[in-house]
């Protein structure tokens, strides 16, 4: 019987030639992510070691990435102390894949592994963040854990019970139309399965539309399959993957694509007819409360925030800027722009995009999550409505309980920015 | 085991509702429970007033605990000794729960509400206050066997003791 990807990651990982769905599996873990909560990480793997008599040495430092994004510049002194406590921990370790508050090698936990190299195809990547499922985009099987897990990881560099996960196979063919994009692909996904409907499971992801779409359009997609439940996407690599690792990522060793076999067996196979998509948005306050957008045209908008390790990536603001450059953001309304890394930050610059958005009204934000988990940088007033490329809009998650947040693309984000009502990008702004 | 319901939540309820993003920067255990469902006022100030006994129950119907990592959503409700009755869970919140010993019920067709007074064996719930009983799912055999070790913590010693006799 064929196997699909992630079955062959976890026979590969467990030195075994074929495990099937429910196997229960250690596989020995390939990059091991963590941002601040690294901080909680470290007291639980201290914890671990208590009264071993063993010296409390991570498994193999140069497996371990370790990322500010979640609060940066610190928000707060306890912030700023878990974030000391970290350096110090990275430093005695000789955890080299660290990446601080600096504007030559910060930015956003899932943006800093691709743009570095440090993800590969085949790998077993696990990270104290449950978006995490990004880096199957690079056909890792890629998946978020707890802090206790993760010092458990630290500890002996495998994850412990694992069970194989059934895959669900979702083959999207054809070519989006204008101001259609990754994003909309996703959200109509999840309002198809529902915000359970992967839990527990894997979403392979087929089809012409994903073998023409680039790297940053298939790490949104599986950014937000966990929004499905799913504990992992997953696109098998191929030529993009390969030319956006030597590329973009510099990667100079070999590399070595797994993909499923044809016979491998799915438990659910969607298929997504691309050009008959729209944009889509994900009403309040549940991910899969998902409609086309011109079903919500006219919702007043207050704060308009373009960003985040959804959709922060170079492309994702070219597409603002090309429909901002010359407008500005409507009176009333405010937006908010939060790069995905520095390296993305400084090539919009350089581009000029990030000029357009200043000319326009809107603020330029330093890379990070931002906002985006309602700690800092751009809280909402009671009864104020977020516009947001961001990935949840679970009640307060942008920091306030009585305030709505809207998923939507970048095209609409802008669009609707300079409206300050939400408007279909499709129909073009007057 | 007699056991009464303390708060009855519906679908998705996610890691943003247990336990605000706002508060990740606590991770102490011994912290993190004053933040327990901090924007439901009321249950949080219950539960801060010490008004709920341990081994209360949350009734909750599907995908309790969707969204984040953050093991602070499992942390705090440990803190206060609740037992989380649901449908289902979501995957992380679930593997949180039991890294941690929080215990986590899967009881596909519970039905309750606020102040029903519960009966929980190893197979079944039994709703006293409206005379009905549900049987209780078995956790993942690779769930339970870390709960019976005492926690992740003492599962991963285990190991690592093991790993070094080697």
């Amino acid at each position: 019987m064929g196997m699909t990807i992630v079955e062959k990651i976890l026979a590969r990982a467990t030195g075994q030639t074929s495990v099937k769905v429910g196997d229960v599996v250690e596989p020995a873990v390939d990059l091991a992510m963590s941002h601040e909560n690294g901080a909680l990480v470290i007291n639980q793997f201290l914890e671990v070691y208590k009264g071993t008599g063993l010296e409390p040495n991570v498994w193999d430092p140069s497996k371990i990435a370790i990322i500010f994004d979640h609060r940066v510049p610190a928000e707060s002194a306890k912030t700023a102390t878990n974030q000391k406590k970290i350096r110090e921990f990275v430093a005695a370790q000789g955890i080299k894949k660290f990446h601080d508050i600096r504007s030559d090698e910060g930015g956003i936990c899932h943006q800093i592994l691709p743009e570095n190299g440090y993800v590969r195809p085949g790998y077993v990547v696990v990270g104290t963040d449950s978006h995490t499922t990004s880096h199957g985009a690079l056909g890792a099987f890629s998946f978020g854990i707890g802090a206790t897990e993760m010092a458990s990881v630290w500890a002996l560099g495998n994850v412990l019970n694992v069970e194989v996960p059934g895959t669900i196979k979702v083959v999207i063919n054809g070519d989006l139309s204008p101001f259609v994009s990754p994003k909309d692909i996703i959200l109509h996904l999840i309002g198809k399965l529902s915000a359970q409907g992967a839990n527990f499971k894997v979403i392979e992801f087929h089809g012409t539309a994903i073998r023409k779409m680039s790297t940053s359009g298939r790490l949104t997609l599986c950014n937000m399959s966990v929004e499905a439940g799913a504990t992992s996407g997953i696109v098998p690599g191929d030529e993009e993957t390969l030319r956006y690792l030597r590329e973009e990522a510099h990667v100079k060793e070999n590399i070595e694509t797994i993909l499923p076999d044809k016979d491998a067996v799915y438990e659910q196979v969607v298929e997504i007819d691309a050009p008959t998509l729209s944009p889509m948005i994900a009403c309040p306050h549940t991910v899969d409360n998902v409609k086309s957008v011109d079903k919500v045209l006219g919702i007043k908008v207050n704060q308009i925030v373009i960003g985040s390790c959804t959709n922060g990536r170079l492309d994702d603001l070219e597409i603002a800027a090309n429909i901002l450059r010359g407008k500005k953001v409507a009176k009333d309304t405010r937006m908010l722009i939060f790069p995905a890394s520095w390296k993305i930050y400084k090539e919009a610059m350089g581009l000029g995009y990030l000029l357009d958005f200043v000319n326009a009204g809107a603020i330029v934000m330093n890379p990070g999550c931002g906002c985006c988990l309602g700690v800092h940088q751009g809280a909402l007033g009671d009864n104020e409505v977020s516009l947001s490329t961001t990935n949840r809009n679970f009640k307060g998650r942008q920091g306030n309980a009585n305030s709505d947040v809207y998923l939507c693309s970048p095209a609409v984000a802008a669009t609707s920015a300079i409206t300050g009502v939400i408007s279909d990008p499709t129909k073009g702004v007057n | 085991m007699k056991s009464k319901v303390v708060i009855k939540l519906g679908d998705d309820i996610s890691t943003d509702a247990i336990y605000p993003g706002r508060y990740m920067a606590t991770v102490l255990p011994t912290e993190t429970p004053m933040y327990a469902f901090m924007d439901y006022k009321e249950f949080n100030s219950k539960l801060v007033n010490k008004q709920v006994p341990a081994n209360s129950v949350i009734v909750a119907n599907n995908n309790f605990g969707c969204g984040s990592s953050r093991e602070q959503a499992a942390s705090t409700l440990k803190g206060w000794e609740l037992i989380i009755v649901a449908r289902n869970f979501a995957r992380i919140f679930l593997q949180n729960s039991c890294n941690l010993g929080l215990r986590t019920i899967i009881c596909p067709d519970i039905e309750a509400n606020e102040n029903d007074e519960l009966e929980i064996t190893d197979t079944e719930i039994v709703n006293l206050t409206i005379g009905k009983k549900f049987a209780i799912e078995p956790l993942p055999k690779a769930r339970q066997a870390i709960i019976d070790a005492g926690g992740l913590i003492a599962y991963t010693r285990k190991k690592l003791m093991e790993k070094n006799a080697a």
